[in-house]
């Protein structure tokens, strides 16, 4: 069973993976968009972090959709609403349970990556955050490592593909060669869910 | 950079802005810069806003005439809905409200997640997208054209008609058709330095230029050797010209991307009205400067719209805004 603590820490870790590659990330960004996805995303999962010490949500849903209306109301650009909008409804699938079953968490994320694909409007192989979100859903139901892995390599995957969603779908032939941001940084919040589960237990009460 | 740290940019130049125009409410911790006046009784109220880094687009624009209030993002990122919803809040007279809004994926979300939220709050709210960019293939394989140059011309037009006291409908409905005749290309010169990177996002050597460039520093669609001044509006007047076809007089609009001197528009601005004569376009006005603009980024952009005899009246109307002062 997943636990409320367990979804903090995925928080916490997601946060510490973005403060770790902010500027890889932002590199990215600007090989093929405008520079700032790293900061942007900085700013957001700093505001989690702040938000989920300061209200102490009860429950895993609760843990979720705070975070995804921190992301909505401080990251802006595409990243804000898309993120924001995955945690918002991956908690809204939790219900309010104070600990949610593996299956039923896979569930919930499948509904958050499908909200996100709904209000982006992208499919996958249009080299969006949904190259990695996609296999990873499919993948979660094995185990949280192989949703890593999938996610890892589903960004990878994103170098030959040309962006036909987002800022990079300007760039036309020219984005084709370079990796996407928002499908790396999608995988360190799926890679952040192995560091979750590692933990249990550990010494962060 | 001028700066003092790259997070503190957007909040240190709104508190510049309040020191320099008393005659805006300045709101620097929610980042929202609203007319002093609003809500004026019965008049719409126009909401605009986007990444920073465009100045004087969209704040330099707010006040009688134009816009009713701005919200600013951070550099090159779409604001939050937050603080949309708090400006058409600060602007709701009770005849409702109209975001304009530049058509890139970041706006475009943020603003509609802002359209249910105040209307959730009771707000009548109308949204209006401005996407000129003819560098931009239309096609369902990008995210559609950019919103540019043509932004200037649709909060000046919409707001003088809103000035006027017209309803939504009406105001909504020019605010569209002047982003219909309306169509922009854009060249760099000179890459941009973001704050958030401290360094030129993309390599653009001296002696190459990028034709087909957007207002984010994002590499264009082609490079080529660098031409004269006349060759580039050669082909940013005909590129726009191809898809505009106008069979009336125009508006013209000679931008800088923010590091081009005026002495260099003004000779660009002379080639522009030389193609459009040899073309056979009338020009209705022109207007020459940095409005809509990329940072740090050489460059410039001409932007053409096709006007009416109501369009061309809205847009000599007054205007009294930091960065747009006529009239009256």
């Amino acid at each position: 069973m997943l636990d409320t603590d367990f979804f903090r820490r995925w928080m916490a870790a997601t946060a510490a993976a973005v403060d770790r590659e902010a500027s890889r990330l932002t590199e990215l960004d600007a090989a093929i968009g405008d520079a700032d996805h790293g900061s942007n995303m900085q700013r957001g999962f700093t505001a989690v972090t702040a938000a989920l010490e300061r209200e102490s949500p009860a429950t895993p849903g609760a843990v979720l959709t705070l975070a995804g209306r921190q992301l909505i109301s401080t990251v802006g650009g595409a990243s804000g609403p898309l993120y924001g909008t995955l945690l918002r409804r991956t908690g809204k699938a939790l219900g309010d349970e104070p600990e949610v079953t593996d299956g039923r968490f896979a569930d919930a994320l499948e509904a958050g990556v499908e909200a996100v694909a709904q209000l982006g409007g992208a499919k996958a192989g249009d080299k969006t955050m949904l190259d990695a979100l996609l296999p990873a859903v499919g993948a979660l139901r094995s185990s949280a490592g192989a949703a890593r892995d999938a996610a890892l390599a589903g960004a990878l995957a994103t170098v030959p593909l040309q962006a036909r969603k987002g800022r990079a779908s300007y760039l036309g032939e020219r984005s084709i060669g370079h990796q996407d941001p928002g499908a790396t940084s999608a995988a360190l919040l799926v890679a952040a869910l192995v560091e979750a589960a590692g933990t249990s237990g550990g010494g962060d009460a | 950079m001028l700066i003092n740290v790259p997070e503190t940019v957007v909040a240190d130049a709104l508190r510049g802005m309040a020191a320099a125009h008393p005659e805006l409410t300045v709101d620097v911790e929610n980042r929202v810069v609203v007319r002093r006046d609003a809500p004026v009784a019965g008049k719409v109220g126009l909401v605009s806003g986007g990444g920073s880094g465009h100045e004087p687009l969209h704040a330099g624009f707010v006040g009688p005439g134009m816009l009713s209030a701005a919200c600013p993002g951070e550099a090159f990122t779409s604001p939050v809905p937050d603080q949309m919803v708090r400006a058409a809040a600060a602007v709701d007279s009770g005849a409702g409200v109209l975001f304009i809004v530049k058509n890139y994926t970041g706006d475009v979300l943020n603003f509609d997640m802002a359209v249910e939220l105040a209307e959730d709050e009771g707000l009548q709210v109308a949204r209006v997208l401005v996407d000129d960019d003819v560098a931009v293939s239309d096609s369902t394989f990008t995210a559609g054209r950019r919103g540019t140059g043509a932004t200037l011309f649709v909060e000046k037009i919409a707001g003088a008609l809103a000035d006027e006291g017209a309803p939504l409908e009406r105001v909504e409905a020019v605010a569209r058709r002047v982003n219909e005749s309306s169509r922009s290309f854009g060249v760099a010169l000179g890459a941009v330095t973001t704050p958030a990177k401290g360094s030129p996002t993309f390599d653009l050597p001296p002696g190459e230029l990028e034709l087909g460039i957007g207002i984010h520093g994002e590499p264009g669609r082609e490079r080529r050797p660098m031409m004269t001044s006349g060759e580039i509006a050669d082909i940013a007047v005909h590129a726009v010209l191809e898809d505009l076809r106008p069979d009336g007089p125009v508006l013209v609009l000679v931008n800088g991307m923010g590091a081009t001197p005026l002495l260099e528009l003004y000779g660009f601005g002379a080639e522009v009205h030389r193609v459009l004569s040899e073309r056979g376009v009338a020009v209705a006005r022109t207007l020459v400067g940095n409005y809509v603009t990329s940072l740090d980024m050489a460059g410039c952009s001409v932007t053409l719209c096709q006007v009416d005899e109501e369009m061309l009246r809205l847009w000599d109307a007054p205007v009294q805004t930091s960065a747009l002062r006529w009239g009256r």
